[in-house]
């Protein structure tokens, strides 16, 4: 095989995995835009020509607000799911193998119940007259006219309930994969467990961290159905505002605008924190 | 609490140290005394306990019993954070993400030495193992015994007052080995710290130290110089541990004067050794020759009281460039015998499988070893 052909058979070696891309993503994602240019029409799809009048509808001021609630919910739910995944992981990483396995179907089992019946579950968990509200009331946690539910805190709360796996599962991967001799290292070198464990171990998961980070954050995005189960009536989310624009307002090109913005506003971050990934692995080299 | 140092002979105490581990006794009642700048090993075979020995020192392990003193201060229940005292790990566990540069400053940076101390101590370092350009590399760029050094260095610039280094030579080839063994040394005798090795190879830990505990199923069997280990091993287990060992089994007949003694081997006659400890006449002893020791000629060697010969035929060869090695059965006994040259002493003939020669061998050269299991 001579030098030339390389880039060549590189090319032809990734294609299977170019064309899925496209089929799924880049089409799919190319089609929304498009249509955010259409008129809508009367029967809720979308009408002959072209338009930039669905484009100046979107830059209604009303829905900033709302864009800067969801990016701040899934950067909290993303921060908060981090926090809590990283000791589960290290002790994962650590148990034996039996063990572990019995705690990666403990993670995975909630999924095995379909995911509107776990947002159900919490409503009535955290309803006035639920379990979890009287118990919490009885112990003078909260006080006695306390409302748990529809509340931007509670969307939080199951954002993060529901989020979780996606980021542990990331972070397990690369936690096994850790080499903990190196803690071992770090304390003989003198740090203290907290030290080998935030210089140490957290760096020797980053990559973990960037996929669990990328993968929790883009899944609340798009959340809707949690803002409006267990949230209040000011508590939507971009999501929730799209899934109005299709399902109630059947408004195509105004939704097709919102969810090409909200990409947009993804997209552009996550090009930065690559091109920045790339600049490291240079400078490294 | 902090005392000074009273006495440098005693600058590492292992006082009575004992760690089980469920059913198993990895440490078994070891106590040792190492002096400030030797440099020390602890050998043995895999499981003997060399390595907890040196966890529990470093912090990894608590003892159930018994005491670890530095310099006079007592570290048994202190943490690897606080033990003046640094490893180089058998696969170096340098840090990954981190430069060669980044990872030698660790300690420093970890104890919040000023900037500037960081430095120099980590240019300085970098100087004594000559990686002084690869310093913005990262381990992963780095050979195998570029990355040893990263490690000694990484340790050493804490200036540790006991430097723990397990297996240091195991993953390295055999010609980069010979290579670091004599860097090693250069090391320590520049830096003057206290190393303890740990390693399962004799030859390593004879050209590493100036003394070693040879370990067997958690308790160490002889502290010695590698010249008196070699030449007066005190149990069977150090004799066939270190270097190549025919061992027989007698009767003591004669006791001499200066520690001699007559021993009655079956098939071998009487000889004469050495003892190293009291011997009782009657007792049933064990002897020991090394297979270098042993002189092999086509003739009876001129008698006399102090040699010891017998008869035997050539079983088996090798030739081995430097030296031939020959299996000799006398009776029932199978005997290693090792000579510099490839022909007999005694004549200059090859001697031929099935051949019958002399062995001898002097009495300074023929050990009384403990019996397996015996106090």
């Amino acid at each position: 095989m001579s030098n030339e052909s390389r880039p060549a058979r590189q090319w032809l070696l990734t294609l299977p995995s170019l064309t899925w891309l496209a089929v799924f993503f880049v089409i799919p994602a190319i089609l929304v835009i498009i249509t955010a240019f259409r008129p809508a029409d009367l029967q809720g799809g979308v009408g002959p020509g072209w338009t930039l009048a669905t484009l100046r509808e979107v830059q209604d001021p009303a829905y900033l607000p709302i864009l800067w609630r969801t990016l701040w919910l899934s950067g909290a739910t993303t921060l908060i799911c981090l926090a809590l995944a990283l000791p589960v992981v290290f002790q994962m990483a650590r148990v034996g193998q039996r063990m572990r396995q019995v705690l990666l179907l403990l993670i995975v089992i909630p999924f095995l119940s379909n995911f509107l019946i776990r947002i159900f579950a919490w409503k009535s968990l955290l309803h006035p007259e639920g379990p979890l509200t009287k118990l919490l009331i009885v112990l003078h946690l909260i006080p006695e006219n306390a409302v748990l539910l529809n509340h931007v805190g509670t969307v939080l709360l199951v954002l993060v309930y529901t989020q979780l796996p996606f980021a542990i599962l990331p972070l397990y991967a690369a936690a096994e994969k850790f080499d903990f001799g190196l803690l071992d290292a770090a304390r003989d070198l003198g740090a203290g467990p907290w030290r080998a464990f935030s210089k140490v171990f957290i760096p020797g998961v980053r990559r973990g961290l960037i996929s669990a980070s990328v993968m929790v954050f883009v899944c609340c995005l798009g959340q809707y159905v949690i803002p409006q189960m267990v949230g209040g009536t000011s508590d939507e989310m971009l999501g929730s505002k799209i899934a109005q624009r299709v399902f109630s307002d059947r408004n195509l090109p105004h939704a097709s605008a919102l969810a090409g913005g909200l990409m947009l506003a993804v997209l552009v971050p996550m090009l930065i924190v690559v091109l920045w990934q790339q600049f490291g692995r240079k400078e490294a080299e | 609490m902090y005392r000074p140092i009273l006495c440098m002979d005693d600058f590492l105490v292992i006082d009575h140290v004992s760690k089980t581990f469920g059913a198993q006794r990895a440490v078994d009642d070891v106590s040792l005394t190492v002096a400030q700048g030797e440099a020390f090993s602890l050998l043995g075979p895999s499981g003997c306990g060399k390595t907890t020995l040196l966890r529990m020192i470093a912090g990894f392990e608590r003892p159930d019993s018994g005491r670890i003193l530095v310099g006079g201060q007592d570290i048994t229940a202190l943490p690897p954070e606080l033990r003046p005292v640094n490893t180089v790990f058998q696969n170096y566990a340098l840090f990954p993400h981190l430069s060669v540069w980044d990872n030698i400053a660790f300690g420093l940076r970890m104890s919040r030495r000023p900037r500037e101390e960081i430095r120099s101590g980590v240019d300085r370092m970098l100087e004594l193992v000559r990686l002084s350009e690869h310093a913005r590399k990262r381990p992963t760029q780095l050979s195998g015994g570029q990355r040893q050094r990263v490690a000694i260095a990484r340790a050493l610039v804490n200036r540790p007052q006991v430097l723990l280094l397990d297996e240091p030579l195991a993953a390295l080839d055999l010609k980069l080995r010979q290579h670091m063994l004599m860097e090693l040394n250069a090391i320590h005798e520049q830096v003057g710290t206290t190393f303890i090795y740990v390693t399962h190879d004799q030859g390593e830990a004879m050209s590493l130290s100036d003394r070693i505990a040879v370990m067997n199923a958690g308790k160490v069997e002889q502290v010695d110089s590698p010249e008196h280990l070699y030449e007066a091993p005190r149990t069977s287990f150090v004799a066939s541990f270190i270097g190549d060992a025919n061992f027989f089994t007698g009767v003591a007949v004669e006791l001499q004067h200066e520690g001699y003694v007559r021993v009655l081997v079956d098939g071998l006659g009487s000889p004469l050794v050495l003892s190293n400890g009291a011997v009782s006449a009657n007792q049933t002893l064990r002897l020991m020759v090394r297979p270098e020791k042993i002189s092999l000629t086509l003739t009876r060697p001129p008698s006399g009281e102090r040699v010891n010969a017998f008869r035997g035929v050539v079983e088996d060869m090798a030739y081995f460039g430097s030296h031939t090695r020959y299996r000799i059965r006398a009776g029932e006994h199978s005997i290693l015998a090792q000579m510099q040259r490839s022909r007999f002493s005694g004549g200059d003939i090859d001697p031929a499988r099935g051949a019958e020669v002399w062995m001898s061998f002097h009495p300074d050269e023929g050990r009384v070893v403990r019996l397996e299991g015996a106090a």
